[in-house]
């Protein structure tokens, strides 16, 4: 029982000091500048046609991440394939 | 004070996610703990991007747009969350292995057993 | 593994092919609404687990093969390779078919429109193929993992009783 309290005033403290620290450098609804999210919003209709900007950044401009993630996906359903072979009885 | 709710959000759910990775016995508990440790990692880099009164940035059917939140985070975390779904495919795979060897899913007896 | 009751199983029975046509209309839809690939593909993998909660695992093991969805997964992945390569002349991941007329190429007139279809170079290839790719992947993984409790329990032979009713 005194574990799960000193745990509690703990996680209190270092929230507390976040959260009064993110109050200062970035309120809700502000952002800092972002010139390159101001370009993809302006440009990215006319160069590739499409209609979704989100789409847009995922496919075309990062396609590079994409590829990364596809991977990922690849190897854990190889992964749990791998897990599930039926081995030799009686190990 | 209260314009920032959804940073609050986000560290309350992040608190409850951790508490349950190191406070719980049953295996299936703590799988669901670092579930929810994942989509607060989530909901944070899509709350930083917004600004006040923006729409979605799509253009179709958009009616009269003035301002739109920022896309970029957007397409970061539809990656994050595809990895912490092959995180959890894998997690729960193990924990159905473990279950076979050993006969339980308390971490206190696992600990114990040498199998 | 007892079957659930028979309003849910019906329920399910005929909501699985419904996830199937919707899955696909948000994997082909990527480039106008909010969607795309991988969202499109985990939606029609749904469709495997209402399948297997209304008819239980015999048959549903005998109705989807592994090797069949193992196949749609490498035929997205090396569709997803061979997209970036087209266009290598310029850069790895050109976007060559935007603008062009013909196949994918219409022109888009710029602000709030109401969406041309026919329009986003490679970036309608790639949505297809990321969504072939998540359908093979999350169906592979819900019948091994289905597969994977059958290993538990072969000593009592029962299997599932009551899906036939």
């Amino acid at each position: 029982m005194k574990k799960r309290a000193l745990f509690m005033l703990a996680i209190l403290v270092v929230a507390g000091t976040f959260w009064g620290a993110l109050d200062r450098i970035h309120p809700f609804g502000d952002p800092v500048r972002a010139p390159m999210d101001d370009y993809y919003l302006d440009n990215a209709q006319q160069e590739r046609s499409v209609n979704n900007v989100v789409t847009a950044i995922v496919f075309d401009y990062r396609g590079f991440d994409t590829l990364g993630e596809a991977a990922v996906l690849f190897t854990a359903v190889c992964s749990v394939l791998a897990l599930f072979r039926k081995g030799r009885e009686g190990r | 004070m209260t314009g920032n709710a959804p940073f609050l959000v986000v560290g309350i759910i992040f608190f409850l996610g951790l508490y349950a990775i190191l406070f719980e016995r049953n295996l299936i508990k703590i799988a669901i703990g670092i579930s929810l440790l994942e989509a607060s990692a989530n909901l944070l880099l899509i709350v930083l991007g917004y600004r006040t009164g923006g729409s979605i940035p799509v253009f179709t059917l958009a009616g009269e747009v003035k301002t739109m939140v920022l896309p970029t985070p957007q397409a970061l975390t539809l990656t994050a969350i595809v990895i912490g779904l092959a995180t959890s495919a894998l997690l729960l795979s193990l924990i159905m292995l473990l279950y076979r060897h050993y006969g339980t899913l308390d971490v206190r007896e696992i600990r114990r057993l040498r199998g | 593994m007892n079957p659930l009751s028979i309003v849910v199983r019906t329920i399910c029975d005929v909501f699985a092919w419904f996830m199937g046509i919707f899955g696909v209309y948000v994997i082909i839809h990527g480039h106008l609404t909010p969607g795309g690939g991988f969202q499109g593909g985990a939606i029609v993998a749904t469709m495997i687990a209402f399948l297997l909660v209304s008819h239980g695992g015999k048959k549903l093991l005998a109705f989807a093969r592994p090797g069949f969805y193992s196949t749609i997964e490498t035929t997205g992945l090396l569709l997803f390779i061979c997209a970036g390569f087209f266009g290598i002349t310029t850069t790895f991941f050109y976007n060559f078919l935007a603008g062009q007329g013909g196949l994918f190429g219409s022109v888009v007139p710029s602000g709030p429109n109401s969406g041309v279809i026919n329009s986003a170079g490679t970036i309608s290839l790639m949505n297809m193929a990321v969504g072939l790719e998540v359908i093979g992947g999350l169906s592979l993984i819900i019948l091994y993992m289905f597969k994977g409790i059958r290993l538990f329990e072969d000593a009592e032979g029962s299997g599932e009783t009551g899906h036939d009713r």
